[in-house]
């Protein structure tokens, strides 16, 4: 039932021109359908780079990424959000919540840009509110709302349209460490439900905690330690 | 596995349009404020001309467009002509005349307040002989006390033109009302309404005929015979559509051996023209409307460029959740303009309320031309575009790393 939901093939990023500053140099690794994977190394290693590309929001200088089997270069801007829209969902360090609208508004906007019609969005915002605990919050507006109430409804978010990987960039980065704690249970909860979640981090012992860790130094993938058979 | 391209409802657009707004309901509402004021300026100006138009076009209706006024005019050596005492009898006998009146200017009197007003103070005003048949004519009525009757156009009683009460400092009648004219006095019996068709009206002293002739000499021989007159202004009521043929025939007939020295005038006319001069806006007004709609624009715009700065974050989630460049660029350019719309309504309405309020307070009929709201909206909305666009296609075309790499 392993089927490769990402592929990066000898991903490289470069930026700028003089002199070029070369982020990913030659990244090639896959995750399988139902993986929980750490992506760690210390900041500049290229793990942001390398978030955003896997995320297709920043196109690699060369190399292949491959999303559900498709080949995320060769797509147009229109494309490109679809498969966004469909298919992989991010969770940020800092929340990115929208202060003015309730809990179950911010989810529902999840599926916003999938073509879902409004009073379905709200429903599943409400199936993927009970996934992560927060049933009772839904009418709340963020504001009023705890830190990690705030990065669950953010993973609610990335959950409702059930992409086929969801990108977590320092999940727990603006958190306490039990209530990271708690967060990065909640996502071993949710991969054990089947969702295939990647989680970036710079934290050597959040990685400790999970299955399976690639490291990365200086755009490089130094080991990929727990793969998948 | 890939969906159909995903569109916006137009519901959920105008939620994504507004989130903004409502984020910051008090600085739309600020930046809106400019739109508004141009707007509300635009809208009053246009309304108020059209409703003062409107105003007196109804007034004009009211007092009938088919008076006529027969004067004596100038001789060919530049003397000031007399009309015949015979004038409103032969033009009585015209087809088409329905009604006539004559005064007399008795040129060499004047009125005052009291005998202790200096002679020269004589205030702009004119002491007129009138026939009692006046006020029908004129299609005008007494705003106080009483019109002359055949008993007191015999007697030192004067009835006042509006104007004339007023410059004589005299708004009320009663029975020791009384103005020195002639070196004698005259009892004031009345005060008239103004009378837009025939404004020497609201400026004289009006006695009757036989009063005139007996206490102030006005008076001519007609075949050795002493008669009051003559008069000087005939005022013609014609059958209604019968206007120009009684025009054409009327000096002719009011003096047959020099009908050159005789003008003949429609006071309408003079109105019709005082109403299409009200219709016409002033520019100045609606050029400072103008400039606070530019004002109001470069607001919009500068706001929406701080919008756009302020929320990368926003852009950079909506792009991570799907969101095209196109829907990115839809969502700022439908922001702006739907704060320039909320403006121009806001302005609109106000503009209308303006023109309502000051339009009954004059009673005026109430016109707000479909132009001025219609454009009204419409440069809203070519506003909130134009301001918007480069806001939004700046929006677009950020890098969603770049968006979201801020905070």
């Amino acid at each position: 039932m392993s089927a490769t939901v990402l592929q990066l093939d000898a991903v490289t990023k470069v930026y700028g021109e003089q002199p070029p500053v070369a982020a990913l140099r030659g990244v090639s690794f896959s995750v399988q359908r139902g993986e929980l994977v750490a992506i760690v190394g210390p900041s500049g290693s290229g793990k942001s780079t390398l978030l955003h590309i896997m995320g297709t929001l920043e196109r690699p200088t060369s190399g292949v990424v491959r999303i559900g089997g498709v080949d995320a270069a060769q797509l147009e801007d229109r494309e490109v959000s679809r498969l966004r829209a469909h298919q992989i969902g991010f969770v940020f360090q800092q929340f990115f919540l929208a202060e003015h609208a309730t809990v179950r508004e911010n989810v529902a906007d999840g599926l916003l840009y999938a073509g879902v019609p409004a009073a379905e969005r709200h429903a599943r915002a409400d199936e993927a509110l009970q996934r992560v605990g927060l049933t009772d919050r839904a009418s709340f507006k963020p504001t009023k709302i705890s830190g990690g109430q705030r990065q669950r409804v953010a993973i609610a978010r990335a959950l409702v349209g059930r992409p086929a990987i969801v990108l977590a960039d320092e999940p727990t980065g603006n958190l306490d460490s039990s209530t990271g704690l708690a967060i990065m249970e909640l996502l071993h909860e949710l991969n054990a439900a089947g969702a295939t979640i990647l989680v970036i981090t710079h934290d050597a012992a959040l990685a400790e905690r999970i299955p399976r860790q690639i490291r990365m130094l200086d755009g490089q993938v130094i080991s990929d330690v727990g793969a998948a058979a | 596995m890939s969906a159909p391209a995903a569109g916006l409802s137009p519901r959920d657009s105008l939620r994504v349009a507004s989130a903004g707004l409502r984020a910051r309901p008090m600085r739309a509402a600020l930046s809106a404020l400019g739109i508004a004021i141009g707007t509300a300026a635009i809208v009053a100006i246009l309304g108020l001309s059209s409703s003062s138009q409107a105003g007196l076009l109804a007034e004009i209706d009211r007092l009938g467009t088919n008076l006529l006024t027969v004067e004596a005019g100038q001789s060919i050596t530049g003397q000031e002509a007399k009309l015949p005492v015979e004038a409103p009898g032969r033009i009585t006998l015209l087809d088409d005349v329905r009604q006539l009146a004559d005064t007399g200017l008795i040129k060499d009197q004047s009125v005052y307040r009291s005998s202790l007003i200096p002679a020269a103070n004589s205030g702009g005003l004119q002491v007129r002989a009138t026939a009692l048949n006046l006020l029908s004519v004129l299609n005008t009525d007494v705003a106080r006390g009483s019109w002359l009757n055949a008993g007191t156009a015999r007697e030192p009683v004067v009835v006042l033109g509006a104007v004339a009460a007023q410059r004589l400092g005299i708004d009320r009648v009663h029975a020791d009302q009384r103005i020195w004219l002639g070196h004698q006095w005259f009892n004031v019996a009345g005060i008239l309404e103004p009378s837009p068709l025939a404004s020497d009206i609201d400026v004289s002293a009006l006695v009757g005929y036989p009063a005139a002739q007996r206490y102030l000499g006005y008076l001519s021989l007609v075949r050795g015979e002493q008669r009051a007159g003559p008069p000087s202004t005939i005022y013609v009521r014609a059958a209604t559509g019968h206007e120009a043929a009684v025009q054409a025939l009327l000096a002719p007939t009011a003096n047959p051996q020099a009908a050159d020295e005789v003008n003949v005038s429609q006071p309408s006319d003079v109105l019709t023209a005082r109403a299409a001069a009200a219709g016409a806006f002033d520019s100045l007004f609606l050029g400072l409307g103008v400039v606070a709609l530019i004002v109001g624009a470069v607001g919009v715009a500068n706001i929406m460029i701080i919008s756009v700065l302020e929320r990368r974050s926003e852009i950079g989630l909506r792009r991570a959740l799907g969101a095209t460049k196109g829907q990115i660029r839809t969502q700022f350019l439908a922001e702006s303009i739907l704060l320039a719309v909320i403006g121009g309504v806001v302005g609109v309405l106000a503009g209308a309320a303006a023109t309502v309020v000051y339009a009954s307070s004059k009673n005026w009929a109430v016109v707000i031309p479909a132009e001025a709201w219609v454009g009204g909206i419409a440069s809203a909305i070519l506003i909130g575009a134009f301001a918007g666009l480069m806001p939004a296609i700046r929006a677009s075309r950020m890098s969603p790393t770049v968006a979201l790499r801020t905070t």
